[in-house]
């Protein structure tokens, strides 16, 4: 298992646009991903519990990968996060 | 034997082709048991799978017309197809509960929009919307019923709708939609102004067509004198096509027009704009061979989108039109949101009275930050071409006066960083609260230019909502009050050497131009579509000859005179 907290930087925290961004990187790998936020857990492949969360900016969350391929998976969803600017 | 009806001709031009009803199906979800749930859970993949393929043709469709920006929202609604939350939950409710695909999918979906109509934010609260037309996509799909989506069509076809909201528009396939018919509207509704600048031929406010038509019929749109013709006979048709080549020979005659100036028959010099809402209207304005662009609403800048925009974002914007004006004038109106026009984002209470609410201006003044980045990006874009300044909805020269110190201080600002900006701005206001127009010559002093936005001005001036059908007899663009109003704002600035405009719908009007020509207005801005029948229009009429008349229609008692008389002295 792997596992990792960000701090969200982006200025409208995580919703919309970057939500679709990480939703589809999390689609990519078959572990199971989930992500953790005021101490909830989505299905980071489920577009609609991920904007439910509605993460504002400067929030931490947590992101956890199980399975095969979860550090693969964890690394991704690291680079997506740097590269969109949504959190470090 | 055929049908006439009667609607508002928004849109000119003839179109003839078959009916596509644009309508919401009625999905009426019967829960019944299954047996063999497998093959159910089958069925309910097939139809998951067509909605995901018609939607990734919306989605291409509104990339190649509208941009990124519009696109990302189908392709968040392909993401809720794929989302393993909703799509194997109604498979296990299937399996688990020997349910049909239709019900299990119901209910499954009905429990997240809840989720979403529930949350404290506007902006999720709309987000049950796109989970909505989602679920209802597979719904027609598993049902078999007909999901009449515009992003569908493959045909020549003229369209029937109750309305056509914004999603609808740009879900339209411009090549085969040839023109369309609704029953609500009026010339300044949305589906109205976007026909226009799509240049398809429509008829709007016709109150039965959906009613009246049936999926396939022969149609003839008459977006010229506003009729709608069902299965037309051959001898009707003869008709209309003849009348369809002499618009198109007409048009072609105005297109000889495109770079000439617009002079009167008397030789005098008048400017016609016209008014965009996005970078991309101005090769319309261009095509059109409009002098300048008298109005860009940057509203669009910030909707449909979750967030505001950056100041370079915005600059980017601003310098693309300027440079595309390759120095031609362009005049830039700060946010005017709003009334009608909400952005969620900003989470604004809900008002008794919106449109004499919290808006425009009144809002910049109050929420600076975001008055300041717009103001800022507009600055850095100056020096890219003419640019003219507007501020909305002016009530008062305290207002003016306030609005007019933020720009010096942000001006300085840059300054002091070494910001190259354009030192000949012109800063004007928009005139449609009728208080003013009745201080117009005190406000003449201070501004440089006023542009009078006759939408706004007419339903203040009459207290009555445009979009409310039943005072809609109301909106009177040539009541003598108005037109009096009009001749007030033009003395007032002409006294003062300044410049008046108009940029409401009254500009390009056939019935309006003679009267504001008689009455000095300098600058008509316009749809970009109109100009060159304006200009055609205007080099056949004499300005002195349309200013001695001018006593005459302000001394009248009623709009009905006004028409009258223009129609039988121009």
């Amino acid at each position: 298992m792997a596992e990792k907290t960000f701090k969200v930087t982006s200025d409208s925290g995580i919703h919309a646009r970057p939500a679709t961004v990480l939703v589809n990187q999390a689609g990519q790998f078959s572990s199971d991903i989930t992500l953790g936020y005021n101490g909830k857990n989505v299905n980071l492949k489920s577009i609609m519990g991920v904007m439910s969360l509605g993460i504002q900016s400067g929030s931490e969350i947590t992101i956890k990968a199980e399975g095969n391929d979860a550090d693969d998976a964890l690394k991704a969803i690291e680079d997506v996060m740097k590269k969109e600017g949504l959190g470090e | 034997m055929s049908e006439k009806i009667s609607g508002i001709a928004a849109s000119a031009g003839i179109a003839i082709a078959k009916a596509f009803i644009l309508e919401n199906p009625e999905l009426t979800i019967e829960k019944k048991r299954v047996e063999d749930t497998a093959s159910e859970i089958n069925r309910f993949s097939a139809a998951v799978e067509k909605a995901k393929g018609e939607l990734q043709i919306i989605k291409e469709n509104a990339l190649r017309d509208l941009g990124e920006d519009k696109a990302a929202i189908f392709a968040a609604h392909l993401l809720v197809l794929e989302d393993p939350e909703l799509i194997d939950a109604v498979k296990t409710k299937i399996e688990g509960e020997n349910v049909n695909a239709e019900s299990a999918m119901d209910e499954i979906s009905g429990m997240f929009i809840n989720m979403f109509e529930q949350m404290d934010n506007e902006y999720m609260k709309e987000r049950a919307a796109d989970i909505r037309d989602v679920s209802k996509r597979v719904l027609a799909h598993l049902l078999g019923v007909q999901f009449s989506s515009p992003a569908s069509i493959a045909e020549e076809v003229i369209i029937i709708a109750e309305d056509l909201t914004p999603s609808d528009t740009a879900q339209l396939n411009r090549q085969f939609v040839l023109g369309f018919a609704t029953d609500i509207g009026g010339r300044t509704s949305h589906s109205a102004i976007m026909s226009r600048s799509m240049e398809i031929p429509a008829v709007v406010g016709t109150k039965v067509v959906t009613g009246k038509i049936q999926n396939g019929t022969i149609l003839v749109i008459d977006g010229i004198d506003g009729e709608v013709i069902v299965d037309p006979t051959e001898e009707e048709l003869v008709l209309y096509r003849k009348k369809q080549d002499q618009y198109k020979e007409q048009k072609a005659e105005w297109a000889k027009l495109v770079n000439e100036q617009t002079t009167t028959s008397d030789s005098q010099h008048v400017e016609l704009a016209a008014n965009i809402g996005t970078p991309q209207d101005v090769q319309g304005v261009l095509e059109n061979g409009a002098e300048g662009v008298g109005l860009y609403r940057t509203e669009f800048l910030y909707m449909g989108r979750d967030q505001l925009p950056t100041e370079e974002e915005q600059f980017k914007a601003y310098k693309e039109v300027l440079e595309k004006m390759e120095g031609k004038p362009v005049v830039i109106r700060t946010l005017d949101i709003g009334g009608d026009k909400e952005l969620p984002y900003l989470d604004l209470p809900k008002e008794m009275n919106p449109f004499l609410g919290f808006r425009a201006i009144r809002l910049c003044l109050e929420q600076q930050d975001i008055f300041r980045t717009q103001l800022r990006a507009l600055l850095r874009a100056s020096v890219h071409g003419n640019l003219k300044i507007m501020f909305p909805m002016i009530a008062t020269l305290v207002e003016f006066r306030a609005a007019k110190n933020v720009l010096l201080e942000e001006k300085e600002k840059l300054a002091k960083a070494n910001v190259d900006v354009s030192e000949n701005i012109e800063l004007g206001i928009m005139v449609e609260i009728p208080s003013t127009a009745v201080l117009s010559d005190r406000f003449a002093k201070e501004v440089d230019f006023f542009s009078i936005g006759t939408n706004d001005l007419i339903q203040y001036t009459m207290a009555a909502d445009r979009m409310n059908e039943r005072v809609s007899y109301l909106y009177q663009p040539y009541n003598p009050a108005i037109l009096r109003l009009v001749q007030m704002v033009i003395n007032a600035a002409h006294k003062e050497g300044k410049w008046v405009g108009m940029c409401g719908e009254m500009a390009g009007d056939p019935i309006a131009i003679p009267i504001l020509l008689g009455l000095g207005l300098d600058e008509f801005s316009m749809s970009a579509t109109s100009v060159l029948p304006a200009r055609s229009q205007l080099s056949k009429l004499s300005k002195t000859e349309a200013a001695k008349h001018i006593d005459t229609i302000l001394n009248m008692d009623t709009a009905e005179e006004v028409v009258q008389f223009v129609n039988e002295n121009f």
